[in-house]
Parts: C-alpha cells; sequence; structure tokens
C-alpha cells in the first residue's frame, strides 16, 4: 500500500506542472490501470505473489449488510486448543517433552519400522528412510532430501505405523528421530535429541531448498 | 374387453416369457433394481417404473482406475466439463475415513482474536457460493508406452460445482491478524494431512466446502468438508479438513518438504510449488480409440491454474501447423474447459496435438521446454506437456510417448 500512496503523489505533482491537459490524463488512466491491476491484493506477504491471473476471480462476496459477527459456531477453550494442536514448526514450537537417542530408538525401530522400511532403513518394501548426504542412492532420503528435522518427529508421530497411525507416544518418536539421524549420519548416536536439540539440526539438504518462482506468463520455469 | 381380471405390474413383469427382458440388476453402488436388459422390443413390454435412486444404463461401463494410493477419471469417456460426482479422482495418503457429520468440528486457532470451533451446521448458516473448478493432483502425468488413455496419462483431474463458505468468510469471523501471513490445514484422515498455506490465499477464493455436485461432497472428495484451493495442487485441497492455524511462517510438513517438491537446476529443489499451470489434453480420438476416414470432431479438456483459458490450438499435422479451437461457453476461472475442432482425416499416418494459453499468456510448454527449464532429473510434478496422439493408416490411435532420460 506504500507503494501506491507514493504513486498517487507522484501523480498529484505531474498533474500540477503538466504542461499540457494530455499528460495529466495519461496520468490519471495510468493511475486507474495500476489499480485495477493490483486490486486484487491484500493479505499476507512472506509467499510471493502470482497465484492469480491478471484478471483473477473475483470473489463476489459483498459483505454489504453484515453484521460484525454472525455468532455461529463457538469458542474454542485452551483444553481443545491443546489437545487438537499437535503440529510443530521448524523453530521448534509445538515440540513435546521428552527425549530419546539412537539406541532406544534402534530397538523401537526393529519392532515397529522394519517390517515396511527394511532392517536398516534401506532395503523397504516402502519408502526408504536412510541415504546420507553424497551416499550412491538415487531414493531421496532424510539425509540426502529433507531439509528439517523437526519434520521427522511432526509426520512420525502423527502417521506412523501406517497400520497404527498414532500409536507412538512423544518419547517413542523422539528416539526414532534420533536413530533415523544417526543412521543418515546427521548426528552423532550416542545423541540426546529433545525439544531444545531437535530445532538446532541443521538438514543437509536445507540450503537447497529454493521457493517456487513460476509466474505464468510467457517463460517458462 | 371380456376380462375384466385386474393384472398387476409385477406379475407383468415377473411373468415375462421371452428370453432375458427383466433381469435383477445389482448396481455399482449395491442396489438392487429391475433393469429391462436387452429387451427386443421396449415398445411392446412395460418398462422399470420410477425409483428413489437413478441408474446408470447397464450398457454403460465407466469406471477409474484405482491403484493402492489413487484412483484415476475416465477423461476419454467423459461429455462436457463436468465429472460425475462417483468418477472424480481421488488421491488419499493413508485411505478415505468414515466421518459423522454430527460430530465434526473444525477448529481456526492460532493467530486470530477469537479461536472457534465450527460444526458443519455452523459452517452451513454462513452465507454460501457455489463455483466450478477443476481439482488436479500434482503428480498428473504418466508417460513411457504408446498404449495409455487420457485416463492413464493424466486421470489425476476432475470437475465439479463446489458449495460452500469462504475461507475470508470464516477468517473475519475468528479475526485473524493482519501479522499472519500462513496457514497450517490439517484433516482427519489416517494420513493426518498436513499443509501450509499463504494466508493471502485464504482470503482470496478459499473456501471450505461441503457440497459436490448439488449433495453432500462424498467420501472420497472429503466428507462432510474439505478445504478447496482453486488453482493449487490437489495435495493442498485438504480433505476432511479439521484444523486451521493461522501463523507467521509455514510448518515445513512432510508433504510441502520430502514430498510435493522437485529437483530443478543446479542441484536446487522446487519447494510451495503451488499452482498448476496450464494444459489442454485431447481425449478424443484417443488411444485405444480406432478412427474412420472422414469428419471427426477433435475435442479435450484445457485447464490453468492462473485463471481462464484464453485459447486452445490444435495441430492435425504432427505440430506444423495449428489451428484454434472452439472453446465450450462459458470459459471459468481456474476450470475445465471443453475445446472441439472439427477435422477430416484423409486415411493418411499423421499426429493430433493441442496446445493451451492462458490469459497470463502463459502457452503449455513442450516437454523439451519443461527439460530445458528444469533439467533431466526435474522429477514428475508440475508436468503439463503438450502430448500427441498418433494416428496410423490403419485407423489405430496411439499415444506418442516421449521421455528425457
Amino acid at each position: 500500500m506504500g507503494c501506491l500512496r507514493r504513486y498517487m503523489l507522484w501523480v498529484g505533482a505531474v498533474t500540477r506542472r503538466a504542461a499540457t491537459l494530455r499528460m495529466g490524463v495519461f496520468a490519471v488512466l495510468g493511475t486507474v490501470l495500476v489499480l485495477l491491476i493490483s486490486g486484487t491484493q491484500r493479505h499476507g506477504g512472506g509467499w510471493a505473489r502470482g497465484s492469480g491471473g491478471i484478471s483473477g476471480w473475483e470473489a463476489p462476496t459483498d459483505t454489504t449488510g453484515w453484521p460484525a459477527s454472525f455468532g455461529f459456531g463457538r469458542a474454542a477453550t485452551p483444553q481443545e486448543i491443546t489437545a487438537m494442536d499437535i503440529s510443530m514448526r521448524p523453530d521448534g514450537k509445538g515440540l513435546p517433552p521428552g527425549s530419546g537417542t539412537a539406541g532406544e530408538g534402534k530397538a523401537i525401530y526393529a519392532i515397529k519400522c522394519s517390517a515396511c522400511h527394511g532392517k536398516t532403513g534401506t532395503e523397504g518394501p516402502y519408502a526408504r528412510l536412510v541415504g546420507p548426504m553424497g551416499d550412491t542412492t538415487k531414493a531421496r532420503t532424510i539425509g540426502n532430501y529433507w531439509p528439517y528435522a523437526t519434520t521427522i518427529f511432526d509426520y512420525t508421530r502423527r502417521t506412523m505405523p501406517y497400520n497404527a497411525p498414532g500409536s507412538l507416544s512423544g518419547a517413542e518418536v523422539y528416539s526414532l528421530t534420533a536413530f533415523l539421524l544417526a543412521a543418515n549420519k546427521i548426528i552423532d548416536s550416542s545423541a540426546v535429541v529433545d525439544a531444545q536439540s531437535l530445532p538446532r539440526v541443521k538438514m543437509p539438504a536445507h540450503d537447497l531448498y529454493v521457493p517456487d518462482d513460476r509466474r505464468g506468463g510467457p517463460e517458462v520455469r | 374387453m371380456g376380462d375384466k381380471k385386474r393384472i398387476s405390474r409385477r406379475r407383468l413383469l415377473a411373468g415375462a416369457a421371452t428370453a432375458a427382458t427383466v433381469a435383477l440388476i445389482r448396481t455399482v453402488s449395491g442396489q438392487t433394481v429391475h433393469a429391462a436388459v436387452g429387451v427386443e422390443d421396449p415398445t411392446k413390454k412395460p418398462g422399470v417404473p420410477p425409483g428413489k435412486m437413478g441408474t446408470r444404463s447397464s450398457f454403460e461401463h465407466l469406471v477409474k482406475k484405482p491403484s493402492d494410493t489413487s484412483s484415476r477419471s475416465p477423461l476419454q469417456d467423459f461429455y462436457g466439463s463436468i465429472t460425475p460426482s462417483d468418477l472424480h479422482f481421488e488421491r488419499s495418503h493413508n485411505g478415505v475415513p468414515a466421518i459423522d457429520p454430527e460430530k465434526y468440528e473444525l477448529l481456526i486457532h492460532g493467530m486470530v482474536e477469537r479461536p472457534m470451533v465450527f460444526t458443519l451446521k455452523d459452517l452451513k448458516r454462513f452465507p454460501a457460493l457455489s463455483r466450478i473448478c477443476f481439482i488436479e493432483c500434482s503428480g498428473n502425468f504418466r508417460t513411457g508406452k504408446e498404449t495409455l488413455t487420457p485416463q492413464d496419462i493424466c486421470g489425476l483431474t476432475s470437475q465439479s460445482e463446489w458449495t460452500g463458505v469462504m475461507l475470508s468468510t470464516l477468517f473475519r469471523e475468528v479475526g485473524v491478524s493482519p501479522k499472519a501471513s500462513w496457514f497450517l490445514a490439517e484433516g482427519s484422515d489416517a494420513a493426518v494431512m498436513t499443509r501450509s498455506v499463504p494466508v493471502s490465499k485464504g482470503w482470496e477464493d478459499a473456501m471450505i466446502v461441503y457440497a459436490q455436485n448439488g449433495e453432500a461432497i462424498r467420501p472420497e472428495q472429503g466428507y462432510p468438508a474439505r478445504l478447496l484451493l482453486p488453482g493449487f495442487e490437489g495435495n493442498t485441497n485438504v480433505k476432511w479438513i479439521r484444523r486451521i492455524e493461522l501463523s507467521d511462517q509455514p510448518f515445513m510438513t512432510r508433504e510441502e518438504t520430502s514430498k510435493y517438491t522437485y529437483a530443478i537446476k543446479d542441484g536446487k529443489i522446487r519447494q510451495f510449488s503451488f499452482v498448476m499451470d496450464a494444459r489442454s489434453m485431447i481425449t478424443f480420438p484417443a488411444y485405444p480409440v480406432q478412427l474412420e476416414k472422414g469428419w471427426v470432431e477433435i475435442r479435450g479438456i484445457a485447464w490453468s491454474g492462473r485463471g481462464k483459458i484464453s485459447k486452445v490450438e490444435v495441430s492435425t499435422d504432427t505440430g506444423r501447423s495449428w489451428y484454434p479451437a472452439q472453446l465450450q461457453e462459458p470459459v471459468l476461472d481456474k476450470a475445465h474447459t471443453v475445446f472441439r475442432l472439427l477435422w477430416r482425416w484423409d486415411g493418411q499416418e499423421t499426429e493430433i496435438l493441442s496446445r493451451a494459453t492462458d490469459e497470463t499468456n502463459y502457452i503449455q510448454p513442450t516437454l523439451s521446454q519443461l527439460v530445458a527449464a528444469r533439467g533431466e532429473d526435474m522429477g514428475g510434478y508440475h508436468l503439463n506437456p503438450v502430448t500427441a496422439w498418433k494416428i496410423r493408416r490403419d485407423g489405430a490411435v496411439l499415444f506418442r510417448p516421449e521421455n528425457w532420460k
């Protein structure tokens, strides 16, 4: 919005200095064009723009006559939120208390994971988990492809084992996370993984990630 | 006119003498109906009385092609642009859950003024909207052999009319903070699917939809409610949605790191590749059609996650020359658009192709253009290349597979 304000000031200055009426008219028309093109951009930053086309789809949600609040639904209680909020961020926010080591994880892995992921996490038949960066494997593994260590904890706790999702305790998940990080040669096998240390683990593939830069238009990216 | 005895319709039907006039048919959906199967002259026998549920003709055999993880729509068998609801493609990461609509709740919390819980009844009370748009999986390109149908090549896309509440309406109700830039969408399937979505999309045209083609959304598509992000890759349209958390950064879930990312040049990995680029596919004539010499209307569908399709060009001479096809009105934003071109096949061997352009002036690329842009290790996501059907002199139509490695 700051750009728009500066543009309007420029238009004002131009029209005042305009030697001819035509220049002023073009400045106003130019402003109108800019407003039309930028009209759909509202909230949010962080992620680059370009999700809509030039005309976009104007959601015909005319809020004229709407109350400030419809009063539908109910307030969420702190207990409900705590119970439902099982996600975590790369900065560690959301990680539960508890800890684990690779040694503890190895035992759990053998019983609960190896049937699908293989004895050493390389044999399958399902997703290969182990393959340190620089290894010859073509498979995309935790070691050569995952950019954040917290994802291992999040995903394992919510979905694994596949036939009994959500059945692992926080301590088990910390142990399994430690086991997988150590197997991928990212942490030492004696390291303790907990809510403080896990977010600090720098994954080998982290710096390879770049955001999408496709914008439509004539260029193929 | 002597016989005044009433003959019941049931007796008439049951007592049919001629062979194979009426049979008890078990439909695909499990209903048992009387159907006039192969009646030699339907003008001579009463037909089936009106019933509670419609059926498909027993002569029609439309089916999806299921695998362990997904099920493909039979694009070559469709007319128009709406996908019959029971043939909408499926993709899940640990199966389809059965959710009781009476117990369903959607929690919206995080960087909001008022964290709230909405039941399905609550969601249906808000001002609603209907729109038609496609959903497409971003891993929707298969190649490798000639004997592939449109269903095989790109059957992970379908179109419905969706009805629900704009997510912006719910954002307004809970008071989303102006500092929020992302939201996490979480499903209630066994995969507890999560994706981070830019909040700008939430305000723009995102919806929480609960109806599909006039009735409750199907379990395979997210019953009782799903997130709809028109134009965004299918995985982000979280089904069976149970929670939305507003945040100032992405959560880096498994589906936006380990999956749904792809290698591009210089060893880089492209992330948050949300929008489905413009694409078209000729659905007729396609493998395994046997074409007759003479007039044929080439048809297909074109779509773009960035807005409307502005044109579709078709070539009938292996890409040497291109003609604009007719687009079926209305051409809608982020929607499958039917295109048609009348052509006279002279019996000579040739290839037919289609190429879409969307309103951003993006032209559907060739596979070589995609490889040139992304490198040979580009992986299988967001591949929308121009494809070709070979027509042999004997009328056989085959896919022209291209490999890039």
